[in-house]
């Protein structure tokens, strides 16, 4: 009976190691096939002939132009409530002014960079995927290839460009907005002097603040654009497919910037 | 010349091609007809290097496709022309970019001259003053006779057509069998033409094949397959209810 129970314990244990096992290499196989697709994408994006020019200007009016609305809302709205928030804080000590240096620094270092990584996955990423979703189930990807061009090199390189060279740009125009917010909290609802306010802002501020915000967002460029690319030539199964592989797309690509972020802040915060 | 040697083909378990073998001289049109969901579309693909077979091999004018890497795959798929089932026009391109898309994409030319080929591409195919209009206001069979226009706008030598005559009306039909009849006799391309449709079968082909089970189990001109004394060749071709196809299917149902 005991001896029986013992297997039974045994036998499911065995059963999870497995499972855990299986998820576990089934991901680390989706490491490497993402991994190669972005070692092409970059084969391919200095490959002659280069890229021609418009096709990538017209994806970055798509990634950067047209993501400006909603990335100047999310951008106020975090100025606003980090001021607000701070305030309630530093009231307590005496120290209102500090809000100023507390708003552009998590600005720069952390939401700037985090939040409009998230807003353009949930608006880019996504579309990528569905676009790109769409044309490998109605096979204009293999008709892509019938015509002689390869479908990375005239899909993917001219998306994956625009995606990295417009993330960080938008990043500085959030950090410029979320700075904003605070401003307009601190000056005109708190009283703090604006000259007093903008030298609180700027002044604490090192370089290495700015940057470490930018190679944050870089690196949450490169992640959105290659899982938002491969999500989409990966898709099958029809229209119903173009949507589970567009959620998984978004999904992924937010576990992915909140991971990366966690692993950079603790890097940064340790090794510099 | 198109040799196609002992080539398998399985999907998820599912044995789609075993063992087709087929040749295609140059210059002639070789149709193959076979049911739905046999596997025809999956052999064309197979010919211009967008599926890998399993095993086997398929050469063009004896180089073997299934050994080519990437720039000589495209190298070699400059000389083929290939019309999609489902027409896989670019939805984000108009139907002159669609059809001059090759020529954009790989030649210097001119635009002007590119247009003028365009415009004389799509009124072979009985399509004039579309060009500005996009995939997504086409019908069916418009969008089937624009595929067909890109396909024969770089001037191939080998056109791979996947039901070019599938939800068109019979008269358009008729137009493209004549179509695909013409270029083979004045520029002498070598075409495979996938069908279903009988009466197209009979006008276009030099030679017809069967494909059934995963094999080509006949391949004769158009007058040896109207005689043959194969049941299942039979019972296709007339488009019978009754006959050893559906006793097959009936059966492994049954199973
Ligand atoms: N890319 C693919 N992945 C999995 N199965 C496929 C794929 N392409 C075709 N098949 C399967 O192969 C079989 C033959 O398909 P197809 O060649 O399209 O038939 P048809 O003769 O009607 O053109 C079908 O059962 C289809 O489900
Ligand atoms: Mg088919």
């Amino acid at each position: 009976m005991m001896h029986n129970v013992g297997k039974k314990i045994k036998h499911t244990q065995d059963k999870w190691f497995l499972k855990v096992g299986r998820g576990l290499s089934d991901f680390l196989i989706y490491i490497g096939k993402i991994s190669i697709l972005l070692g092409e994408t970059i084969r391919w994006t200095f490959s002659k002939p280069l890229v021609k020019r418009k096709h990538i200007f017209s994806q970055m009016a798509k990634v950067g132009v047209d993501s400006l609305p909603i990335v100047f809302l999310t951008a106020l709205f975090t100025g606003i409530v980090l001021a607000l928030q701070g305030a309630y804080q530093m009231q307590k000590i005496d120290a209102r002014a500090y809000i100023a240096n507390l708003v552009s620094l998590s600005m720069l270092r952390e939401l700037g960079p985090v939040l409009t990584a998230l807003v353009v996955a949930g608006r880019i990423g996504a579309s990528i995927t569905a676009e790109l979703g769409t044309m490998r189930v109605t096979e204009q990807i293999d008709a892509l290839e019938t015509l002689a061009t390869n479908p990375i090199k005239y899909l993917i390189v001219p998306r994956f460009v625009a995606i990295m060279i417009m993330l960080p740009l938008l990043t500085i125009y959030a950090d410029l907005i979320g700075i904003m917010g605070g401003y307009i909290v601190g000056v005109f609802k708190l009283g703090i002097g604006s000259r007093v306010y903008m030298n609180m802002t700027f002044d604490p501020l090192v370089i290495k603040d700015f940057l470490t915000g930018i190679a944050k967002s870089i690196c949450f460029a490169a992640l959105i654009g290659i899982i938002s690319c491969y999500q989409g030539f990966a898709t099958e199964g029809g229209a119903e497919g173009v949507g589970r592989f567009t959620t998984f797309s978004v999904v992924l690509s937010f576990i992915m910037i909140i991971a990366a972020d966690c692993v950079f802040t603790a890097l940064f915060f340790f090794a510099f | 010349m198109i040799e196609i040697n002992n080539i398998h083909k399985v999907f998820h378990g599912k044995k789609v091609l075993k063992s087709v073998d087929l040749t295609v001289q140059t210059g002639e049109t070789m149709v193959v007809i076979g049911c739905s969901g046999c596997g025809k579309s999956v052999l064309l693909k197979h010919i211009i290097g967008l599926l890998k077979p399993d095993s086997g091999r398929i050469s063009i004018d004896k180089e073997d496709i299934t050994k080519m890497d990437e720039k000589q795959l495209r190298h070699l798929r400059m000389r083929f022309g290939m019309l999609f089932q489902s027409s896989a026009l670019f939805d984000s391109l108009n139907v002159a970019e669609n059809v001059a898309f090759s020529l954009m994409e790989h030649t210097d030319l001119d635009r002007k001259v590119i247009m003028h080929k365009v415009r004389s591409c799509l009124s072979l195919v009985g399509l004039s003053g579309i060009e500005h209009s996009m995939p997504s206001e086409l019908s069916g069979g418009m969008k089937k006779r624009v595929g067909l226009a890109r396909a024969i706008c770089v001037d191939p030598q080998i056109v791979l057509y996947d039901e070019p005559t599938t939800g068109i009306d019979p008269i358009m039909a008729d137009a493209i069998n004549d179509l695909i009849r013409d270029l083979q006799d004045k520029l002498k391309i070598t075409s495979i033409v996938v069908t279903h449709d009988m009466i197209s079968a009979y006008k276009v082909a030099d030679r017809i094949a069967m494909l059934y089970e995963g094999r080509i189990i006949e391949v004769g001109t158009p007058n040896q397959i109207k005689n043959t004394s194969n049941p299942v060749v039979k019972q296709f071709i007339t488009g019978a209810a009754e006959g050893p196809i559906t006793h097959r299917e009936a059966a492994l149902e049954e199973n």
